[in-house]
């Protein structure tokens, strides 16, 4: 065999090796979506739904319930987006989008956020709402640590910002929505278009 | 003693290789898993898992889903062990000064 052959070899051993165990359609321009949709939740929420001063949340008035709806569109608008930006890359790419990496991916991103998810309404059902930023923060950061391992690209570094910005907002109460902006919108933007950006050039 | 000799004469094959590559980065795979990722027939793909079988290079596990039978492959340590050596020894070739 010749050198070109064995060069042959080595790149078709990496190609499979990423193929096989990580998930590479992710698009970048999902990341930038979800941080704009969290944004204009955000304003939403802080010009019509937030407490005036002197005033509270309470768990039963109609202002909260508007707030989880709201977050609850913000969730699925930036998963729907995802989820077609992400197929439409992959067949681009002649990827299929749903198989053992994709379930892998998927699981391991799930249990810290499903866990966290739960654990945030069981608080909120005992009347605790002030961590909810930051527990959101730092479970979704986890879960992205998490995830890193079955995908390609830095989304561990995001998962890393978020765990620190979520610690920050737990050490710091009483601002929760401005941290949970940067955490959801400006961080994702960043991410988002430092992958887009990588992107275009390969 | 060469870099010839640890070059593995059974990865001297595109779906051996392509089989090994796969294992080593997960857990395991299944048939059907290796067959799509290498865009290889059914006959070809189940030679090629036999010699590293025979080589124990790779486990094979088989099971069932609900009635289907399932068949997972796990490659080994002396398979990991073997394609690692196998690897650095392609590194060394092509690293090597032209003379």
């Amino acid at each position: 065999m010749s050198d070109q052959d064995y060069l042959k070899d080595i790149s078709e051993i990496k190609n499979l090796m990423n193929r096989s165990s990580r998930f590479i359609s992710l698009s970048g321009l999902s990341g930038i979506f979800a941080g704009v949709y969290a944004i204009i939740g955000a304003a939403i929420a802080y010009i019509y739904l937030f407490p005036k001063p002197g005033e509270f949340l309470t768990l039963h008035s109609w202002n909260f319930k508007l707030l989880l709806a709201l977050l609850a569109s913000v969730a699925i608008l930036s998963v729907v987006t995802a989820y077609l930006l992400t197929t439409q890359k992959a067949k681009k790419n002649n990827e299929k989008i749903w198989d053992a990496t994709t379930r892998r991916l998927l699981i391991n991103f799930l249990i810290p956020l499903v866990t966290g998810g739960i654990y945030i309404i069981i608080k909120l059902n005992s009347q605790h709402y002030g961590l909810s930023a930051s527990l959101m923060l730092i479970f979704y950061g986890l879960a992205l640590v998490n995830a890193s391992k079955y995908t390609i690209g830095n989304v561990k570094y995001l998962g890393y910002a978020e765990i620190i910005i979520g610690l920050l907002c737990a050490a710091l109460p009483g601002y929760g929505l401005w941290f949970w902006l940067l955490g959801f919108g400006l961080f994702h933007i960043i991410y988002g278009s430092i992958m887009y950006i990588k992107e275009r050039k390969s | 003693m060469g870099i010839i000799d640890n070059i593995n004469k059974l990865f001297d094959h595109r779906i051996r290789l392509g089989i090994m590559s796969i294992l080593v980065v997960n857990e395991d795979a299944d048939f059907n898993r290796l067959k799509e990722l290498l865009d290889v027939t059914d006959g070809n793909l189940a030679s090629h898992i036999k010699a590293l079988e025979q080589a124990e290079y790779i486990l094979v596990e088989k099971s069932f889903v609900g009635r289907k039978p399932n068949t997972n492959y796990i490659a080994t340590k002396l398979g990991k062990a073997e394609f690692k050596k196998h690897i650095d020894a392609l590194e060394k070739l092509i690293q090597k000064p032209k003379t």
